[in-house]
């Protein structure tokens, strides 16, 4: 019997490795699908594809579904999103020049004071700032723009967002025309080993548990193929699963790296995937936990209290009505989904499909659908809380 | 008219974006820039602020531009594509979607031809549509201001619409001023003395 062929469009990063797993280790076929995956130059083409139908599914930046939704980004377009591929393994970093000026400015590098560095940007620079971040609708300006948001402005620098695709970053950097930049690794570290920048933070720095990339899918695909798209959610599931295993690093990294799907060599991956982060030039690595998530904390769930949080964050950045904004970005988070799809697979499940984001500042029990399960940390850095106030 | 289009090409290979401003200058479109290097993309597109960008599909800097389409207000600037890959259903589909971009089968300058034309025909035809639709929210706009100065005329001078319209429009005339603005003068300084 020939299996049904699904049309995967992905970008060629380390967190679409659930994605390169579940064909390599047959997750897919064991669900009777065969996955082909169709690598895109640009998020942009990647999303066009997608909303004429030339792709079925898509590794995407997690504002993207809500953005294709609003129209803010190529044709309006009703995405959803089932599951959540990765969770954080962005960096924040600098130029080592602005490195300097602040250093100058009595800055004393620390991951876990995003507070700090920005009050020194504002002491060591009166210039506007260019940022860059890998396109518009992505979680890495989303960071950036929450970490800044509270600054003073009389004081603070001016930031202009100029979307720079990552494997260009480091050269952007070279080329002056970019002072910061929140990417996804090895993005950040090719940068450092080229020594034009330096490190200054994870992204988990500013939100502890922040979705990277999602599972996306075309909502009239997902209302026609209901048994594909199961199928889909449950092969993928599984390889979130056994990427979130550590004994399964150093072959995971094996696979990606000889997989035809990325250009990255095991050098490249492997930072992503161990969290061991050469902040700077010259320096001993650091090991940075939770650095990049595939499973942990039951991350691959969609909670919609995640959506309605990049919804408000996209209300006040576009101007639109917050309220809205917040429901229809809750709503292209479809966790009726993944319960549904992975029901029969004896996959312990929050007992709520909301939360409020940023209360856990260490890792907690929660109730579950088999007992408990751990979920966290999920602080944000200024300590502050975020409800989506809906019925579960 | 197609003259006057401003056209960036962003293409890194130097044969590849000869030919595709020989291609446009036969054709008659001479304002045309090539821009090869893909680092400050966004700034200098803005900063030569054309027409109509030209860019591979498969090129990544594809993202850098994403904000610049969304910065440019009424008369977004097309993006039309070039791909190595032949592609006629794509084209067709992004089309009829109406999206600023348009796939074409880059070598032959015969199709690059006949795919440029068609896309800046349905450039410049959005593009007036897009004035058209200007034009007619404008009209609604100073519709409604006149709608509104007029009552306060008519509320403080007794008179009836088409006395106080008259009234209006005898004012602007000696003023030599269009109408709408002697009535948004009127509703500022009524809304400043209430």
């Amino acid at each position: 019997m020939t299996h049904p062929i699904l049309n995967c469009g992905y970008v060629p990063l380390v967190d679409c490795a659930p994605l390169i797993i579940a064909k390599e280790l047959g997750f897919a076929e064991d669900e009777g699908l065969k996955l082909n995956l169709l690598r895109q130059p640009s998020w942009s083409a990647l999303r066009d594809l997608l909303a004429l139908g030339h792709l079925d599914a898509a590794h995407m930046l997690s504002p993207m579904p809500l953005a294709m939704r609003l129209g803010l980004s190529g044709q309006t377009t009703e995405v959803d999103a089932p599951l959540v591929l990765s969770t954080n393994g962005t960096v924040v970093g600098v130029s080592t020049d602005l490195a300097a000026k602040m250093r100058a400015s009595g800055w004393i590098p620390d991951i876990g004071k995003p507070k700090a560095f920005t009050d020194t940007l504002s002491k060591a620079t009166d210039r506007p700032l260019r940022v860059g971040v890998p396109f518009p609708f992505s979680m890495h300006r989303l960071l950036f723009e929450y970490l800044v948001a509270d600054l003073d402005a009389a004081t603070a620098p001016s930031f202009e967002i100029v979307p720079t695709p990552p494997p260009l970053m480091s050269q952007a950097v070279a080329d002056g025309e970019i002072d910061i930049f929140c990417v996804g690794e090895p993005w950040g570290s090719v940068a450092v080993t080229s020594g034009v920048a330096e490190l200054i933070m994870p992204g988990a720095a500013i939100w502890a548990s922040a979705p990277e990339k999602v599972l996306g899918l075309r909502r009239d695909w997902i209302e026609a193929n209901d048994a594909l798209c199961g199928a889909l959610i449950r092969s993928i599931y599984r390889a979130a699963k056994w990427l979130g295993q550590t004994e399964n690093g150093p072959l995971a990294s094996e696979i990606l790296a000889r997989s035809e799907h990325l250009d990255l060599s095991d050098q490249l991956i492997d930072p992503a995937l161990t969290g061991r982060l050469v902040m700077r030039s010259g320096r001993a690595p650091m090991q940075i936990d939770g650095f990049l998530k595939f499973h942990a904390g039951a991350s691959t769930f969609p909670w919609r209290s995640l959506g309605a949080w990049i919804g408000q964050q996209i209300s006040e950045l576009h101007g639109l009505d917050r309220e809205r904004t917040m429901i229809e970005g809750s709503n292209c988070w479809r966790s009726d989904l993944y319960r549904r799809h992975l029901a029969s697979s004896h996959v312990d499940m929050p007992g709520a499909s909301a939360k409020i984001e940023g209360a856990m500042v260490h890792r907690t029990a929660v109730a579950s659908t088999r007992g408990q399960m751990i979920l966290g940390p999920d602080a944000f850095f200024d300590s502050k809380t975020f409800e989506f106030p809906e019925l579960n | 008219m197609k003259n006057d289009l401003k056209i960036v090409v962003v293409e890194a290979d130097r044969d590849r974006a000869l030919a595709i401003v020989d291609t446009l200058k036969d054709e008659g479109w001479n304002s045309v820039t090539v821009l090869g290097d893909a680092t400050g993309l966004a700034r200098k597109i803005a900063a030569l602020d054309p027409d109509l960008v030209l860019i591979d599909l498969a090129d990544p800097s594809r993202d850098a531009l994403e904000q610049v389409s969304l910065a440019s207000s009424a008369d977004a600037r097309a993006v039309a594509m070039f791909v190595d890959r032949s592609d006629d259903e794509m084209t067709y589909a992004a089309m009829a979607a109406g999206l600023s971009a348009y796939v074409v089968g880059a070598p032959e300058p015969e199709r690059i031809k006949s795919v440029l034309k068609t896309a800046i025909a349905r450039f410049q035809v959005t593009s007036q549509m897009r004035r058209e639709l200007q034009v007619a929210k404008q009209a609604l706009e100073d519709r409604k201001t006149i709608d509104r100065a007029k009552g306060l005329v008519m509320r403080a001078k007794g008179v009836s619409e088409e006395e106080a319209y008259g009234l209006m429009r005898k004012t602007a005339m000696s003023q030599n001023r269009k109408v709408i603005d002697v009535a948004q003068a009127l509703l500022t300084a009524s809304d400043l003395l209430e």
